[in-house]
């Protein structure tokens, strides 16, 4: 078990859903004030935020590594290989989202 | 450097969410926008970075693993977001909607492989809606991107057994979340998978192409919560943080998208509304009622000598990709005089926002594009609306008519202008299978043909008979 879930496992539930019940508020408050005419630009850049879930995937692909020789393969289990995969999938999201959005962005901003 | 940035990681993802909230604030206006992704940008390498160093061995070769995927990931979807078109926008959504639902799948049913790490009861609670969430999205993404893309494969379902076999596929999915909840089964978990994948496509495939928008916004939402689902696995406070950011933010436009149609998320998702509008227009509606055509000619030389234009974008223009051709319209007119301005309805095209941004692609200026209240008011002083390709959106049956299936849901006024012309490829019924009394008004006129073509022509007729 790695470190820094070891470490988080200790958060009590309640704290930790504090912050996600905070975060629907925040969300709520923030997204309103998006203008109608940016919306598909928001759905496009809150893609590429929703693969955050890569921090996740990391975790899983290196989960099984802790402590052993950095020179040996045997490290990579099914883990490892699902991890890099959902690693694969969620760069298409991070990279494709924030770069789709500012090519829409500099379509709006042009004439002005 | 490596103990410091893992002791600290907490704070460096702090830092982190604060960037993606402020994203979302950029995106209030045009001008602030652009910074606001670049704060999206510089979030999300501060994550991923910090997660490397937080990651126990990073000598070890699986690190490999993560840059190669990465890089490999990140070369396609550069690729693809530098070359889409931008009438293919709603599709390449809906696709990025489902790499995140596999994505989440990925991440759960790894953690549950992981052998030696027991999962308490919050765990298995917290991998099992992950891991759902996920699924569903992903196959109902899927499904969603092949109806936008129009392919073959992804064909409306219909009939009597839909409803019960959805029900079935969420009991089924239920039934083995908990039995995976309480024995910790791996196979129940897989079960509950493949119910989930299941349930997701045949959720959305009896939704209808009008009902896009609500459908594409509301599987952004669920991307979100797959993210905040993995983030509780994980304990993962950032994670969260953006999970329920991107959910509200596609909660917020479903629910803007429902009010724009007069209805609710339940009844787009499982409502009877395709149904009801067929059986009506099977019904009555089938005498025959006389309306005018006219010529690509004719209708130029009607607006250019108009005082004022209101253009009224629909699917068709972004089908026939023709926003290019009524720029040039436009600014033909504007140069004779005339006052040329665009009205859009919030669910004109197949997502949020879908006709902003075909106008923003062919250069239309920002101030010329009105949304539907800030122009409703000014239709009565219009010379002539030129309705392009959209059909619902401006159908008086939803103000008039309370036996109509769409009465009570806003519309743009055109029939107010006083003469409205309308592009169509024939006298078809729109999305919402519906006929439209507009197009039978003595001051309507419509102009048959493929939009771009029509509106090629007409710029001719304004350029050559304006003098």
């Amino acid at each position: 078990m790695n470190q820094a879930v070891a470490h988080a496992a200790s958060v009590p539930f309640v704290s930790i859903f504090t912050i996600f019940v905070m975060a629907i508020f925040v969300g709520y408050y923030v997204v309103w004030g998006v203008t109608p005419a940016l919306h598909t630009p928001l759905m496009a850049v809150t893609n590429a935020l929703s693969g955050v879930v890569i921090v996740g995937a990391m975790l899983q692909v290196v989960s099984s590594g802790a402590g052993t020789d950095p020179a040996a393969f045997k490290d990579i289990t099914p883990t490892s290989l699902l991890g890099a995969f959902a690693v694969f999938l969620a760069s298409i999201n991070i990279f494709g989202g924030f770069a789709v959005t500012e090519r829409m962005l500099a379509m709006f901003k042009k004439k002005k | 450097m490596h103990d410091f940035v893992s002791q600290y990681a907490d704070w460096f993802y702090l830092v982190g969410a604060v960037l993606f909230i402020l994203t979302l604030r950029g995106l209030s206006g045009p001008k602030t926008a652009i910074q606001g992704n670049r704060y999206g940008m510089i979030g999300m390498t501060i994550a991923i970075v910090t997660t490397f160093f937080v990651v126990p061995a990073p000598a070890s070769p699986v690190v490999w693993l993560i840059i190669a995927a990465m890089v490999a990931g990140g070369a396609i979807g550069f690729y693809r977001a530098r070359t889409v078109a931008m009438t293919h926008m709603p599709e390449t959504v809906a696709m990025m909607h489902s790499a995140v639902g596999l994505s989440a799948v990925c991440i759960a049913i790894a953690a549950v492989l992981h052998e030696g790490v027991y999962h308490d009861g919050i765990h298995r609670f917290e991998l099992f809606i992950g891991c759902f969430v996920g699924a569903i999205t992903f196959t109902a993404s899927l499904f969603a991107y092949g109806k936008l893309a129009a392919k073959k494969w992804a064909k409306t379902i219909k009939g009597g057994w839909v409803k019960p076999v959805q029900a079935i596929l969420f009991v089924a999915m239920i039934g083995f979340g908990i039995h995976y909840f309480t024995t910790e089964s791996m196979t129940s978990f897989y079960a509950m998978t493949a119910f989930a994948l299941a349930f997701g496509y045949v959720w959305i495939a009896p939704i209808g192409g009008g009902d896009m928008p609500v459908v594409v916004s509301l599987l952004n939402s669920f991307s979100g919560w797959a993210a905040a689902g993995i983030g509780f696995t994980l304990n993962n406070s950032m994670l969260i943080i953006a999970g329920s950011l991107v959910g509200s933010s596609g909660a917020i436009l479903s629910y803007v998208m429902c009010r724009a149609m007069n209805r609710s998320l339940f009844n787009v998702l499982f409502g009877g509304f395709g149904a009801a509008a067929v059986a009506e227009v099977a019904e009555g509606e089938q005498k025959q009622k006389n309306y005018r055509s006219g010529s690509a000619e004719d209708a130029g030389f009607l607006m250019s000598n108009a005082d004022s234009v209101v253009i009224v974008p629909g699917y068709g223009m972004a089908q026939a990709r023709a926003q290019n051709a009524v720029k040039e319209l436009a600014d033909t007119l504007k140069e004779k005089g005339v006052k040329v301005r665009f009205a859009i309805h919030p669910v004109a095209g197949r997502m949020p926002g879908h006709m902003n941004v075909l106008l923003a692609e062919a250069d239309v200026p920002y101030e010329d594009i009105l949304e539907m209240d800030e122009i409703n008011s000014d239709f009565a002083g219009t010379d002539v609306v030129l309705v392009i390709g959209a059909n619902d959106v401006v159908n008086p049956a939803a103000k008039d008519d309370p036996s109509s299936p769409i009465y009570g849901m806003p519309i743009l006024e055109a029939s107010k202008a006083r003469t409205v012309m309308i592009i169509k490829r024939s006298m078809a019924t729109g999305y919402a299978g519906l006929d439209n009394d507009l197009f039978y008004l003595d001051k309507s006129m419509m102009v048959f043909g493929d939009a771009k073509k029509v509106i090629e022509d007409m710029y001719k007729a304004v350029n050559g008979g304006g003098h």
